[in-house]
C-alpha cells in the first residue's frame, strides 16, 4: 500500500470503508509519521497515542460488526489545543491551564467522536489564540513543513503544519481575525471560516466570543467540506448557534471541482489589491484571477472602503472581549494558583497567578480591552469600533448585491521568518490584514492555496455572504482544479 | 504625544489583575502607545449616526424545555480546581483581618 500519511481523507475513508487498510493502520502510520517529523516541526502539544489507537479500534470493530460508518470513519484528525477534550490536556497554549484536564468535550470534538474519526492529539497555538506566529504559544513555537526557519501562520499554526507535514490529513481550528485562513494560507493548505454560528462554539476556550468561529483545516476543498458537515450545525449548548442546517457544502465542493464557473460573479476587493500586499503574492493572486475567468466566472473590483478600518475596529473589540472572557482565569476554578502561603488575599494571589500564567501579548490585549472599555474611553474606542463593524456589515451586504462572493489574497505576505515580528506586536497584527473583515461581519471565508511565491506558498481567500458557506466551497474547489495543490519539500 | 503613559498602564495592570513588574511596564508602557495610536484610527469614520454592532447574528431570548439533563458530577467540576473542600472550591483569604474579626 502507498504511504496512507499522503492520501487525501477522502481517500483514506474509502480504504477502510472497502476493508483495503484497517483504521488502527491508519492511525498506526500517522503516530509514526509524527514520532519522525514532529520534534523538528512542533505541530503537537499533545499526541494522545492510546486514545488514537483505542478510537480506531473501535472503528474496526464497528466495521467488522456491519455496522453503517459515516464518511469520515477512521479518519486521523488533529484538534487545535483551544478545544476541551475530556481526560485529554487542554492548555490553550498557556502556562495557565497547564495540566488542566477537562472534565468534558467541546460539541465539536463529540461530533468528531461520534463520526468515528480518530483525535490524534492535540496541536500548538499562540497563546489564547491570540497572534499570527504561533510564536506565543508557551510551548515554544511551531516550524513550518515549508521552510524550518519561517512561521507557520496563528493562531492555529499547529494544525496548519501537522497537515502540509503529513501528521494528519485533517484539522480542527478556530478563526477570531483569520487563526485558521492565515496559517493555511502559508502553509499551502486548506483553512476554512464557518458563518459565524454555523459551528459550535460549546467547549472552546472564549477570546472573543462574538468573533470566535471553529473550523476545519485539510489539505484539499473536498476534505475541508466533509468535516465541515461533520462538525457544524446547530447546537443548543451554544446561544449564538444558528438554528439551521450547514448548507450542503460536500455537494458545492464536487460542483466545483468540475471546473465550472459560468454565471458566478467574483469580486475583487478593491482595498486589498493595492499596495498592501507584497509583489509575489500579488503575482500569484493575479495567475489565480485569470484562471478562475477561464473557469468561466465573472470578474469584477468591487469597492469596500470601511475595511481599511478593520483592524483597528478589531484591535479594540477583539481585545475588550478579551479582557472580559479571560477574568475567569482566577486561580480558583481550573488552572494555575501562584503564591497562595495562606497569607496573601485573593486579589493578590489573583494577581500573581496571572503574572505568572499569562504571556506576553495575552497581557497586553487584557490591557488594550481594559483601556478601551474605561468609563471616559468607551464611546470613542469600543462603541466607535462597534460602529465601523455595523459599516463593515454594510459593506459586505452592498458587495454582495453586485457579487455572489469576493476573493482576495488571503494575507500580504509569505511566511515570515521567526522572530521577525515578535519584538513589533503591531507589525504582527498586519499579518491578519485581510481576513479580519469576514470576522467582524459574520460570513464565512476560506483560503485555498493558489500559487508560489520565492518556493513558499500563497493562498486565495474567498468570502460568501452569511450562510452561504457552499458558494465559497464551489469557488474553492473549482480553483483548486485549475491550479492543483501544492506538495512541500521532504522533511 | 503619548497616547498612554506608564503611569497609566500600571493602572491598567491593576484593574487586570496582573502583578507586572517595572520591567514589563517599561516595555508595555512603548508597545500600548504605539497599538493605541494605530487602533484610534476608529476615530477617522464618520459614525455618528450609525447604530453599533455587537454581534453578527441577531438574537432574540429563547426559553428551553425546562427538563433534567445529565451533567457534571460535584467530583468532576472540582477536578481542576487548584484547591478544593467539601464539594466545595477553597480560595484565600477574601476579608481583611479586621473586618473577618
Amino acid at each position: 500500500m502507498s504511504d496512507l500519511t499522503r492520501m487525501t481523507a477522502t481517500e483514506i475513508a474509502a480504504l477502510v470503508a472497502g476493508g483495503e487498510t484497517s483504521a488502527v493502520e491508519v492511525t498506526r502510520a500517522h503516530l509514526d509519521r509524527i514520532a519522525a517529523v514532529d520534534d523538528r516541526v512542533h505541530a503537537f502539544l499533545h499526541v494522545d497515542t492510546d486514545g488514537a489507537l483505542a478510537a480506531a479500534r473501535s472503528v474496526d470493530e464497528r466495521r467488522a460488526a456491519g455496522e453503517e460508518l459515516g464518511p469520515l470513519a477512521g479518519v486521523p484528525v488533529a484538534v487545535k489545543d483551544v478545544l476541551a477534550t475530556r481526560g485529554v490536556p487542554t492548555t490553550v497554549g498557556s502556562k495557565i491551564l497547564e495540566g488542566w484536564r477537562p472534565p468534558y468535550d467541546a460539541t465539536i470534538v463529540q461530533r468528531l467522536r461520534d463520526a468515528g474519526t480518530v483525535m490524534l492529539g492535540k496541536t500548538n497555538m499562540d497563546e489564547f489564540a491570540m497572534g499570527s506566529s504561533t510564536e506565543y504559544s508557551a510551548y515554544g513555537p511551531t516550524h513550518n513543513p515549508w521552510d524550518l526557519s519561517r512561521i507557520p501562520g496563528g493562531s492555529g499554526g499547529g494544525s496548519a503544519a501537522a497537515l502540509a507535514a503529513y501528521e494528519a490529513p485533517l484539522a480542527i481550528g478556530s478563526d477570531t481575525g483569520g487563526s485558521i485562513r492565515q496559517p493555511g494560507a502559508v502553509t499551502g493548505t486548506v483553512g476554512v471560516k464557518p458563518t459565524y454560528g454555523g459551528t459550535s462554539r460549546y467547549g472552546l476556550v472564549a477570546f472573543s466570543s462574538s468573533l470566535d468561529t471553529p473550523g476545519p483545516c485539510a489539505r484539499t476543498v473536498l476534505d475541508a467540506a466533509l468535516l465541515h458537515q461533520v462538525i457544524g450545525g446547530h447546537d443548543p449548548r451554544d446561544s449564538t448557534s444558528i438554528p439551521q442546517p450547514v448548507p450542503d457544502v460536500v455537494a458545492a465542493a464536487k460542483l466545483g471541482a468540475t471546473g465550472d464557473l459560468t454565471g458566478v460573479r467574483l469580486g475583487i476587493v478593491s482595498e486589498f489589491v493595492g499596495e498592501g500586499a507584497e509583489p509575489g503574492v500579488m503575482a500569484a493572486f493575479r495567475e489565480s484571477v485569470d484562471a478562475l475567468a477561464k473557469l468561466g466566472a465573472e470578474i469584477v473590483e468591487v469597492s469596500c472602503p470601511t475595511f481599511a478600518y478593520a483592524l483597528p475596529a478589531y484591535y479594540l473589540i477583539a481585545p475588550s472581549e478579551c479582557s472580559s472572557n479571560l477574568a475567569r482565569f482566577d486561580g480558583v476554578r481550573f488552572g494555575l494558583r501562584v503564591g497562595d502561603d495562606g497569607n496573601r488575599s485573593l486579589e493578590e494571589v489573583m494577581s500573581l497567578t496571572r503574572e505568572a500564567g499569562f504571556g506576553p501579548e495575552v497581557k497586553r490585549r487584557i490591557m488594550i480591552g481594559t483601556y478601551a472599555l474605561s468609563s471616559g474611553y468607551y464611546d470613542a474606542y469600543y462603541g466607535q469600533a462597534q460602529k465601523v463593524r455595523t459599516l463593515i456589515t454594510r459593506d459586505f451586504t452592498t458587495a454582495f448585491e453586485r457579487v455572489d462572493a469576493l476573493i482576495s489574497p488571503t494575507t500580504p505576505s509569505v511566511a515570515f521568518p521567526m522572530g521577525a515580528r515578535t519584538a513589533d506586536p503591531y507589525q504582527m497584527y498586519l499579518a491578519d490584514l485581510f481576513t479580519i473583515p469576514t470576522n467582524l461581519y459574520g460570513g464565512p471565508g476560506i483560503s485555498v492555496p493558489c500559487g508560489l511565491s520565492e518556493g513558499l506558498p500563497v493562498g486565495l481567500q474567498v468570502m460568501a455572504p452569511t450562510m452561504a458557506d457552499d458558494r465559497m466551497y464551489r469557488v474553492a474547489a473549482a480553483l483548486e482544479s485549475a491550479v492543483g495543490t501544492f506538495t512541500p519539500p521532504a522533511l | 504625544m503619548a497616547a498612554i503613559s506608564r503611569e497609566e498602564v500600571a493602572h491598567l495592570a491593576r484593574l487586570s489583575r496582573l502583578a507586572v513588574t517595572e520591567e514589563e511596564l517599561d516595555t508595555f508602557a512603548g508597545q500600548l502607545d504605539v497599538i493605541l495610536q494605530a487602533v484610534a484610527q476608529v476615530g477617522e469614520v464618520a459614525a455618528a449616526d450609525i447604530p453599533p454592532t455587537s454581534h453578527s447574528v441577531p438574537l432574540t431570548n429563547i426559553f428551553r424545555e425546562d427538563v433534567v439533563t445529565p451533567c457534571l458530577t460535584p467530583e468532576e467540576v472540582l477536578s481542576g480546581a487548584p484547591d478544593a473542600e467539601d464539594q466545595r472550591f477553597r480560595v484565600p483569604r477574601i476579608l481583611t483581618e479586621d473586618v473577618a474579626s
